[in-house]
């Protein structure tokens, strides 16, 4: 884990079995939601969100909230792609910017 | 217009709005309807399974709104991926996009039409008078927190507001500027959901 940066790879061309070995994705490679700065929505309204979805306290829904507002944004949730890909059409739903891709860190 | 939200006791909220503000949220809720359009089976066929198995588009709308309110599900907004890493991330977004914008269209559509419902039955009760007091349950005024907040959206995006300097820039907007009308809008409409999230969060 931590080092492997490469993105997983698509379902294409697998022709070289050797090749294969290297194409299996890391099954514990996480993914994390990432919610970006817009200046449409109100800073009390993404705290909101980020508590009722996720069930933050109040103190972390505002801090990660912060983090959007002043650094343009923050990762709020990290797990399986699929989980990932729940929580990033949730926040769509809420009308929040966001995006899912690897953990680089 | 000076409408806010109160917190009412045992849960929900109420506001007091007269005619014109009625209207205004109305007919933005309306534009939003038309402008997310109708779900994928309600032109199609009499099979009532043919929604649950039609897939959503694959391309991002052409529409600003559209576009805002149902983004790409991959790609750094500030990076500069390589060639391949962004054709990797355009068909992860584009399949993303199949399964979810649906779901996600059908979702704002009921948010607008609950908004469109309330209001006519507060226009009927205030019948031609100076307005009427709308009350919410819990649940409806969580339901009219985003459909507020996705008016705010569509209003942004057609504003072009891109930065918090953009927003600074409309509360300076000359009186003669066309786009006053939607400014006042779009700045009542964000003290009206701000103080919904309040009567939520207390």
């Amino acid at each position: 884990m931590g080092l492997v940066t490469a993105a997983a790879p698509m379902e294409i061309e697998k022709t070289e079995p050797a090749e294969e070995v290297f194409a299996v994705p890391e099954p514990d490679v996480p993914w994390v939601t990432v919610v970006h700065n817009d200046p449409v929505n109100l800073m009390s309204y993404v705290t909101y969100v980020f508590q009722s979805y996720f069930g933050y306290s109040k103190d972390k829904a505002t801090k990660l909230m912060m983090d959007v507002h002043h650094k343009g944004r923050a990762v709020v949730s990290s797990g399986s792609r699929e989980e990932m890909e729940r929580d990033v059409q949730a926040m769509h739903g809420y009308g929040l910017w966001a995006t899912l891709q690897h953990d680089r860190n | 217009m000076s409408g806010q939200f109160e917190p009412l006791p045992g849960g929900g909220a109420a506001v007091a709005l007269d005619d014109v503000e009625i209207s205004i949220i109305r007919s933005l809720a309306v534009q939003l309807l038309e402008l997310i359009g109708p779900g994928p089976a309600e032109d199609a066929s009499d099979d009532p399974l043919a929604e649950l198995f039609a897939e959503g588009p694959s391309e991002p709308p052409s529409d600003p709104v559209l576009r805002r309110l149902f983004p790409d599900a991959y790609g750094d907004p500030e990076g500069a991926p390589q060639a391949q890493e962004a054709e990797e991330q355009r068909a992860y977004s584009a399949e993303f996009r199949r399964y979810t914008e649906n779901d996600l269209r059908a979702g704002k559509r009921e948010g607008a039409l609950a908004v469109i419902r309330a209001l006519d039955g507060v226009a009927s009760a205030s019948a031609g008078g100076g307005g009427a007091v709308l009350k919410l349950s819990a649940d409806e005024s969580r339901q009219w927190l985003g459909a507020l907040n996705d008016l705010r959206l569509a209003i942004g995006s057609r504003l072009e507001i891109a930065d918090e300097d953009d927003t600074d820039l409309l509360y300076r907007l000359p009186d003669d500027d066309p786009r006053k009308p939607m400014v006042m809008a779009y700045l009542w409409l964000g003290g009206l959901q701000e103080s919904l999230v309040a009567t939520l969060m207390a």
